[in-house]
């Protein structure tokens, strides 16, 4: 560890060259020819309706339409962790957009023509579009079935209710602990549904051939988990898994809205009914927005007890979050806060209860962050506010009560080690922290903002990696991993981890973008988990490649495999000094014996890790007993915000964040997350804005209405701090700090906006309309007009958090 | 009906027939084999389709083809061609880009400030890419390499 050569430095990315010369090819750059079929999607425009019937007469005699396919034709199922989903609806329809469905024509201008003239007829439900009105007793059903759905066993789905998940959390006793504080503080915060809006939309070709082989090209984070989703989706018809085969070339943008399955499956299911020619589904920017994942919405309630010393007695954290019309990967998101809404802290008594709750807006899913930069909003402008109320300072109440190695974790579980502390110190250092500043310009007020932050991945326990390592005549190696490269840096990093082991260095490594007929398994990309988990298999590969290697030299050249070891590329011995054999001279063609044989082959490793220590299974009323989560990774971010009084309009003078990743294999590359996750939380804050109106139709699907930053939208200054504090089973100890970058944006600024200002902002965003009005005394909430930005349509602080479960029907 | 037009892309006179309603990007990237212009929302907003008709940046998602008879196309395909710019270079060795899918439309943005503006100021570069949204990067290593593609520039001159 003391000497690394190739680990902590930052050479050129590996998929650099081919990112510059528009040489990468994304899916939709792939030519398959005259015979590549399209497809338009027949959307529905209600958002809670039974499907009475469909007449696709019309639309099958314009010439040039291949098929058109409904949920007659392809009547499965799909989910992630819970079968909730439909390629196709059969009987009803639970958000605006949803496919009912879709013309397959020679080209997509007929397909689109023709989509016209399918007819739809549909009997108008209820829709659901207010949380109280969903967890009402008597409560309009989103999923009448649910009770059948098939779901992992972490899930808690109620039958006969809108409430697919209730994840609770106890620890300590909540009653002492609240009678111990000496002052307690409770409020209610909302977060609205935003969008991911990676630049590539989703896009997949299909092709199932006639010898019953289904290929998927897929703008995808998640290629196995894809194949293993959609085989399961495909049994009935008789396909396994090594009946399908998902490639995944260079992916524009995830962010958690390419991971698991969404609009996928209606490719599938178009690709099998046409078989024998491809056919491609494409998202418009609009159905990026409703048809794939939205982060879902959420109103939380904190309750938080101190004593004046400032020690944390007790939290009790309700979050009641509008999940959409499917849950199948976003119930998850549900779960992960529900194990960890107490934040980075040390709290002896816990309460939480976070509900996943159907509604008839879009599915929700997986978000970078994945339900952290929702409960940190709340959680971390509450901190600010106690600390304050009891008269501390908010930076140091959260050094007392930040917490540390070997702490007890809400769930019981230990905490792993954590820079936390000194990402604190560091981040107060810069940005000046107790000094308070001031603008020249009389109409303008500056104030300071903090934040810590925490997450871990939220992965099934049994969530694995694997690689392939294997040798070029040169001496250059290739790596057949299945992680993704979403922009993130993920090759590079890997080939740093293999270069470290082998001393070849980055620029002869080739790692391989996933196809899952060769590249060794990967469960998924997200939840900023690969340097860690792959990052683990691939040196596990590497030592095998190694161990190999020195095997081969042994039985050659009779040198004890123990006495070897490998440097610049050559094999070299502790007892013979001058024995040096590069590896391009026998990795694929062995070495050669006095006897003019040659031993040995090409050489070849593989390398699996599995977090074996983790387990799902708790007791579901308290989630004690298991060990859900691998690690957290931790840090803190402040800013510096000026404030014009009178049109509310801000502008972020200096923002800084500090995360621990362990080791950064590539600093670059860490801070490049800290960058853009930083610039992408603030986002979330300043400017996303999502509507929808009161029949839950998303009015602000594009770029225009949908403001995300450009480059003018920056902070004036960006400051990166890595910490390393090393995790003792990651890659050099290493853990992930990509997600994380984003989650602790919103209290940041919420917190600068009230020290600014002295005005507690508790909804998301905080626009410059919103401070400006809130300024001189109007409550955004009185004018803010018919539309929401989700589930719920009431005064937050109305919002009454019944946990009692609801009566069954 | 369709109609003949004679364009110079990157370089080479290519002849094609269209139809008037095509759009731009759709007969580069299907028609003529150039998929660095990116399908990113088909309404101008987000720049990925950026190329350069007769060295002004354009959204080629809003140019129909038949506007183009007779006019000159570059697309980051035809830009590299005798080695990496020098822009390229800097974009490179900032690490400029992540996922890469807006990157074609920026090089060109970048190119067509250089070339009007040498040593462009971080406010100069922040307007040139304002019109290509990026979610990856927080533009930061963006801009800086095209201002550190600039200053050296300066010092080579």
């Amino acid at each position: 560890m003391s000497s690394l050569k190739f680990v902590g430095e930052s050479p050129q990315r590996i998929d650099g060259l081919e990112k510059i010369t528009g040489a990468a090819t994304y899916v939709d750059d792939i030519d398959f020819g005259a015979r590549l079929l399209h497809a338009e999607i027949v959307e529905t425009p209600f958002a809670h309706a039974l499907i009475k019937r469909i007449d696709t007469s019309a639309a099958e005699k314009v010439p040039g339409v291949v098929r058109v396919i409904t949920g007659k034709d392809f009547p499965y199922r799909f989910g992630l962790y819970m079968q909730d989903r439909f390629s196709f609806p059969t009987d009803r329809v639970r958000f605006v957009g949803e496919q009912v469905a879709a013309v397959v024509a020679r080209d997509a201008k007929t397909a689109k023509r023709a989509a016209k003239l399918v007819k739809v007829e549909y009997e108008e439900l209820e829709p659901v579009l207010d949380l109280v009105q969903a967890l009402r007793d008597d409560a309009v059903l989103v999923h009448p079935d649910l009770g059948n759905y098939t779901h992992c066993p972490w899930f808690f789905p109620q039958a006969g209710t809108n409430i697919a998940h209730w994840r609770k959390t106890r620890k300590g006793d909540i009653e002492k602990g609240f009678k111990e504080a000496d002052v307690i503080l409770e409020d209610t915060y909302t977060v609205p549904r935003y969008s991911h809006c990676a630049i590539e939309p989703h896009v997949i070709v299909g092709l199932y051939d006639l010898s019953g082989r289904l290929t998927l090209w897929s703008a995808s984070q998640s290629p196995y988990t894809q194949r293993h989703v959609i085989a399961q989706a495909l049994a009935p018809l008789g396909l396994s898994h090594k009946d399908i085969r998902v490639v995944t070339p260079y992916v524009g943008g995830g962010f958690g809205g390419k991971a698991g399955v969404s609009m996928e499956i209606i490719c599938a299911a178009l690709a099998v009914v046409v078989k024998g020619q491809p056919v491609k589904v494409r998202w418009s920017r609009a159905q990026e927005f409703y048809n794939t994942y939205q982060r879902q919405g959420v109103i939380a309630r904190i309750k938080l007890g101190v004593k004046k010393d400032g020690t944390i007695t007790a939290i009790e954290h309700t979050l009641h979050w509008d999940a959409g019309g499917y849950v199948e990967y976003g119930a998850n998101v549900v779960n992960a806060v529900g194990l960890s809404a107490t934040g980075p802290y040390r709290i002896p008594n816990v309460k939480i209860d976070s509900v996943c709750v159907y509604t008839n807006l879009p599915p929700s899913g997986p978000y970078r962050g994945f339900g952290y930069s929702e409960f940190h909003f709340g959680l971390e402008s509450h901190m600010t506010r106690i600390a304050k109320q009891i008269g501390m300072d908010p930076v140091e109440f959260r050094r007392k009560n930040g917490i540390r190695e070997g702490d007890t974790l809400a769930y019981g579980a230990k905490m792993n080690p954590s820079g936390l502390h000194q990402a604190i110190d560091r981040v107060a250092a810069e940005i000046g922290w107790g000094k308070k500043e001031s603008s020249k310009d009389p109409n303008k007020v500056i104030g300071k903002g903090f934040a810590c932050f925490w997450k871990a991945p939220a992965m099934p326990p049994n969530a694995a990696s694997s690689a392939f390592i294997k040798f070029n005549e040169d001496g250059s190696l290739n790596i057949g991993v299945s992680g993704m490269e979403i922009g993130q840096g993920f090759m590079t990093v890997m080939a740093q981890i293999a270069a470290e082991v082998l001393t070849v260095p980055v620029a002869k490594i080739r790692v391989e973008l996933p196809d899952t007929d060769r590249n060794a398994y990967e469960w998924q990309t997200v939840g900023s988990h690969v340097t860690w988990g792959c990052g683990n298999a691939v040196k596990a590969a590497a030592l095998e490649v190694r161990g190999k290697m020195f095997e081969v030299v042994e039985r050659a050249l009779g040198l004890s495999r123990d006495t070897l070891y490998l440097e610049d590329e050559t094999v070299k011995c502790r007892v013979k000094p001058d024995f040096a054999l590069p590896l391009r001279d026998f990795v694929i063609n062995g070495i050669q014996t006095p006897h003019g044989n040659f031993v040995g082959g090409p050489i070849l490793g593989s390398g699996m890790f599995m977090p074996e220590f983790t387990s799902a299974l708790s007791d579901p009323e308290t989630s004690q007993g298991g060990h859900p989560n691998v690690h957290y990774t931790v840090g803190a971010a402040g800013a510096i915000l000026e404030i014009d009084k009178q049109t509310g309009k801000m502008r972020v003078l200096k923002a800084t964040l500090a995360v621990d990743a362990g080791k950064a294999i590539n600093p670059q590359l860490v801070r490049g997350q800290v960058v853009g996750g930083l610039v992408q939380g603030l986002a979330t804050v300043l400017y996303e804005d999502i509507r929808f109106d009161k029949k839950g139709k998303l009015v602000n699907a594009n770029f225009a209405d949908y403001k995300i930053p450009t480059a003018m939208e920056l902070p004036d200054e960006i400051v990166p701090i890595i910490i390393e504090v090393p995790q003792p089973d990651g890659p050099f100890g290493a853990r992930g700090a990509a997600e994380h970058t984003m989650i602790p944006a919103a209290a940041m600024i919420a917190n600068a906006v009230e020290d600014a200002l002295g005005l507690r902002m508790k909804t998301l965003p905080i626009t410059a309309e919103k401070v400006a009005l809130e300024s001189i005394g109007i409550s955004y909430d009185d004018v803010k007009g018919s539309h929401m930005g989700f589930c719920f349509v009431g005064r937050p602080d109305a919002y009454n958090f019944h946990t009692k479960k609801p009566s069954k029907k | 009906m369709k109609k003949q037009i004679t364009l110079k892309l990157n370089n080479e006179t290519r002849i094609l027939d269209v139809e008037p309603g095509d759009i731009l990007l759709d007969v580069l990237r299907e028609m003529l084999g150039v998929k660095s212009p990116k399908i990113g929302c088909e309404r101008g907003d987000c720049g990925a389709c950026t190329i350069l008709l007769d060295g002004k940046t354009v959204r080629s998602c809003l140019v129909l083809a038949i506007e183009v008879d007779g006019h000159e196309i570059t697309t980051l395909e035809g830009l590299g061609r005798a080695g990496l710019t020098p822009v390229q270079q800097s974009l490179l060795k900032h690490g400029a880009f992540q996922c890469g899918f807006c990157a074609p439309g920026m090089v060109l943005a970048a190119t067509e400030l250089l070339g009007k503006n040498p040593h462009p100021t971080k406010t100069e570069a922040k307007e040139a890419i304002a019109g290509n949204l990026c979610r990856c990067t927080g533009y930061e290593p963006i801009i800086e390499a095209i201002i550190t593609a600039g200053s050296k520039a300066g010092r080579r001159a």
